[in-house]
């Protein structure tokens, strides 16, 4: 009986949002400043590091974690910490090639879907089910086998794997706000479909696809490193991400921290890049 | 007033404290309320009344306050009672009636189990609560107990599941109930129903109503003693007759002038299209069918005919389910009849394509029922209003903006206004916009929707007037749609009557309200609200 009062009753207060999002979520701080520095490392890496991450020192092979290395040296001897602050730019850099990807192709998929309706609906649903169908990971090694070894490759197949999640959350986004009463008064005022797309669906739809790209972030950057640790991203020089935790297979005994640091960044990022996403979607929640 | 009053309220405020600091929602308010008296809170939206009704059942919003004051049931103080003496007073000693149906029941339980909850929660045992259930659904006026206690509340219509939210709210047999604006969301006829309902059981069973509404219709025919509430404060109090016959405050004054049922006898002056012009829409034989093999059901539309003529109002009247809206958008183009046609200016519009709609959007324009959701929140009043204008690339940017604001001063309110988002306005001034917006690209046609049935009646008054002002100055023709036949007989020259999708009735305005030739119509005609003391005053004048 209680339920019926809530639409009876005024608005609830929202002035502290903010205030409230903080208190559920209190490592939220902490994770975006994890992502800014980061992206930070992408952006500038000799500002955050003095060494060369392709140079080695073969005297200073497998040290331990140290004021001078901070992440310790590898077998060798090159600086871990400049090699991981190196390679956030190339790790990065395909993984938000690739949510772009899914992001951009998802959206002209679900919107086309969603407004259209009828058998392109019907086709282009058909064809999400069936890339769903598929293990994402088998279908990214899929696609890198056919296209080849690189960057944009990693990006375009990991991309890939994810466009089905995000054409199926637009496609509902869009049903549900083209059945909203100021779509229809839109349209009967002689609004074409195009700009009723444009001004009145995506906006609205914005919030909930954005959190689902933050949380596509942090699974891209697990499926980039993953592909790169199979040794299908960058050649071996290279530092991405994946392929130092690869290289530190073998020294796991010997030099804990060759695999475990470079590790722990990747989780830190993907645990930040979670932590943001739901935030997003709380807040959202709280909007409505 | 005696001392064994049941409620005693005395010096309530209550205060909403948000991001601009403190709102006054009840500013000191005293009344009493007898056993097995009913009694009535009028006032527009944001008066207080809903703030009152909630404070008495003890669901005030997690920001309001209760600032002083005491409320008082049989002795008990309620001010001070935690959330676990308030279980126990709610449904035993208070029973609540909420506003919407629609949305109080719990969608996946069955009523019967819904109403055992009802009981068992207040120590009535499983077995008697059962049988007791039906009882209670009996007494409500729902014939077929069983059948609707077996049910899920989307099996009923909303005047069943209101008197089911009645039968919850009877449960424990509470001294008091409060009923929150119990039947707004009904049909006039159900309406009817439901208050019948209430007052007998008031009557039988010496319960104490407290029945908050906004229709001074309502409150006439039914309160015992009426209580008239303007922000915050009781600017009238006494029996209905006398609040009626004389009422004190300018407020009270207003709200009965402003109260459209009350207005029945009031002639429209505007003179009635000559018959010599062409109609400029007629209808013809048409007919929609929603049914599917899976859910086979009747015609949503079956063979309605009418005629429209030019400068003129011509009004859509049924109640909810009898085909209006269905017709006017099958008028819209925004579905396709099965069968008959929609001639406009001699034009088929019935069957052209889309890409020839677009140029008769320019002749007919659409306002819809509620301004709340017709406006997209994310757009300024300017994008709104020169939405249409943009879609065919009418005048470029300084000059949209310049006809943005002659039109919203066209509909009474400032230019100033242009850069606010809706969220900004109330509902009157929302419904003011979809009319600029509608009347933006110079349309002959206004379909109207129920544009007022989400309004307070002293704006639904306004908007009212502000359209007959439009049609006078513009030109304009009007398809009205609504159930209000109060409003409807204000503003219509002529008037088509719907029942289950088929025209039962049409003839000009005066000769369907003085002479209803359909059984149906006079049946519509007998459940407006007010009617009780409207004739009386006819008898006294």
């Amino acid at each position: 009986m209680s339920d019926g009062l809530t639409g009876v009753l005024p608005t609830p207060w929202r002035a502290s949002r903010q205030a409230a999002l903080l208190r559920r979520r209190p490592l939220l701080p902490l994770g975006v400043l994890v992502l800014l520095l980061v992206v930070g490392w992408a952006l500038w890496p000799q500002l955050f590091s003095h060494f060369d991450p392709l140079l080695g020192v073969p005297v200073n092979a497998l040290q331990g974690p140290s004021l001078e290395h901070w992440f310790g040296t590898d077998h060798l001897g090159r600086d871990l910490y400049s090699r991981t602050v190196h390679g956030a730019a190339l790790s990065l850099r395909a993984t938000l090639l690739a949510v772009l990807i899914a992001l951009a192709s998802g959206i002209v998929l679900g919107v086309l879907a969603g407004f259209f309706g009828g058998w392109v609906d019907a086709v282009l649903m058909r064809l999400v089910e069936i890339l769903m169908a598929i293990p994402a990971l088998l279908l990214a090694m899929a696609v890198i086998t056919v296209l080849g070894f690189g960057t944009l490759n990693i990006a375009l197949a990991v991309g890939l794997s994810s466009v089905a999640t995000f054409a199926r959350l637009v496609r509902g986004e869009v049903l549900r706000w083209r059945a909203s009463t100021f779509v229809e008064a839109a349209s009967a005022c002689g609004v074409g479909p195009w700009t009723i797309i444009v001004r009145h669906i995506l906006p609205h739809a914005s919030s909930p696809v954005l959190a689902l790209a933050a949380l596509e972030f942090g699974s891209a950057v697990l499926a980039v490193s993953a592909l790169s640790f199979l040794g299908f991203g960058a050649p071996p020089p290279q530092p991405e991400w994946g392929l130092l935790v690869a290289e530190g297979r073998n020294y796991m005994i010997s030099a804990w921290w060759y695999t475990s640091l470079p590790g722990l960044v990747v989780a830190a990022v993907v645990v930040s890049a979670n932590q943001l996403a739901r935030a997003l979607q709380d807040d959202q929640g709280a909007r409505q | 007033m005696s001392q064994q009053a049941l409620l005693d309220v005395r010096d309530l405020r209550i205060a909403y404290h948000g991001r601009d600091g403190r709102t006054e929602g009840v500013a000191g308010i005293d009344f009493q309320l007898q056993a097995g008296e009913i009694l009535a809170i009028v006032g527009e939206s944001g008066s207080g009344k809903s703030t009152t009704a909630a404070a008495l059942v003890g669901l005030l919003a997690a920001n309001a306050r209760i600032e002083s004051g005491s409320i008082r049931l049989a002795g008990q103080e309620l001010t001070v009672a935690s959330e676990r003496q308030w279980q126990s007073i709610r449904g035993r000693s208070v029973g609540f009636v909420p506003q919407d149906p629609g949305l109080s029941l719990d969608p996946v339980k069955r009523i019967g189990s819904q109403l055992v909850e009802a009981l068992t929660l207040h120590g009535v045992p499983k077995a008697l609560a059962r049988q007791r259930s039906l009882e209670l659904l009996r007494e409500v006026g729902l014939v077929e107990a069983e059948r609707v206690a077996r049910g899920y509340p989307h099996q009923l219509s909303g005047g069943m599941r209101q008197r089911v939210l009645i039968a919850i709210a009877l449960a424990n047999d509470p001294p008091l109930i409060v009923a929150d604006e119990p039947t707004s969301a009904l049909d006039v006829g159900v309406q009817r129903q439901i208050l019948d309902r209430l007052q007998v059981l008031a009557r039988e069973r010496g319960t104490a109503v407290l029945l908050i509404t906004h229709d001074l219709g309502v409150a006439l025919d039914r309160a015992d003693r009426l209580l008239v509430m303007h922000q915050g404060r009781i600017v009238e109090t006494g029996n209905a007759r006398q609040v009626f016959q004389a009422p004190q405050h300018a407020y009270t004054r207003q709200l009965l002038q402003a109260a459209p049922s009350l207005l029945v006898q009031q002639r429209r002056q505007v003179p009635v299209a000559r018959a010599a012009e062409p109609s400029l829409l007629t209808v013809h034989n048409l007919s929609k069918d929603f049914s599917t093999w899976r859910h086979p059901g009747p015609l949503a539309v079956d063979d309605v005919s009418f005629h429209l003529p030019r400068h003129g109002t011509t009004s859509l009247v049924g109640e909810s389910g009898s085909g209006k809206s269905t017709t006017a958008r099958l008028i819209l183009g925004l579905e396709r009849p099965d069968t008959g046609s929609v001639l406009f200016e001699g034009q088929d519009i019935s069957r052209v394509s889309r890409r020839d709609w677009l140029a008769l959007r320019r002749q007919i324009q659409v306002v819809y029922q509620n301004p709340y959701a017709s406006l997209n929140p994310r757009l300024s009043l300017e994008q709104i209003i020169n939405e249409p204008l943009q879609a065919f690339d009418i005048g470029d940017a300084a000059w949209r903006r310049q006809r943005a604001a002659t039109l919203l001063e066209q509909v009474e309110l400032p230019a100033r206004l242009l850069g606010s988002r809706p969220v900004e306005l109330s509902g009157g001034q929302r419904q003011r916009v979809a009319i600029a917006r509608a009347l933006a690209l110079e349309p002959q046609l206004l379909v109207l929707d129920e544009p007022l049935s989400a309004l307070d009646a002293s704006i639904q008054e306004q908007i009212l007037k502000l359209l007959g002002e439009l049609q006078e100055r513009l030109g304009l023709s009007y398809l009205f749609i609504s159930h209000d036949l109060a409003v409807v007989r204000q503003i219509s020259d002529y008037v088509v009557v719907m029942q289950a999708g088929r025209v039962v009735e049409q003839g000009a305005c005066e000769q369907i309200f003085q002479r209803p030739a359909s059984e149906y119509t006079r049946s519509l005609l007998a459940d407006i609200p007010g009617q009780r003391h409207a004739q009386l005053a006819v008898g006294a004048a």
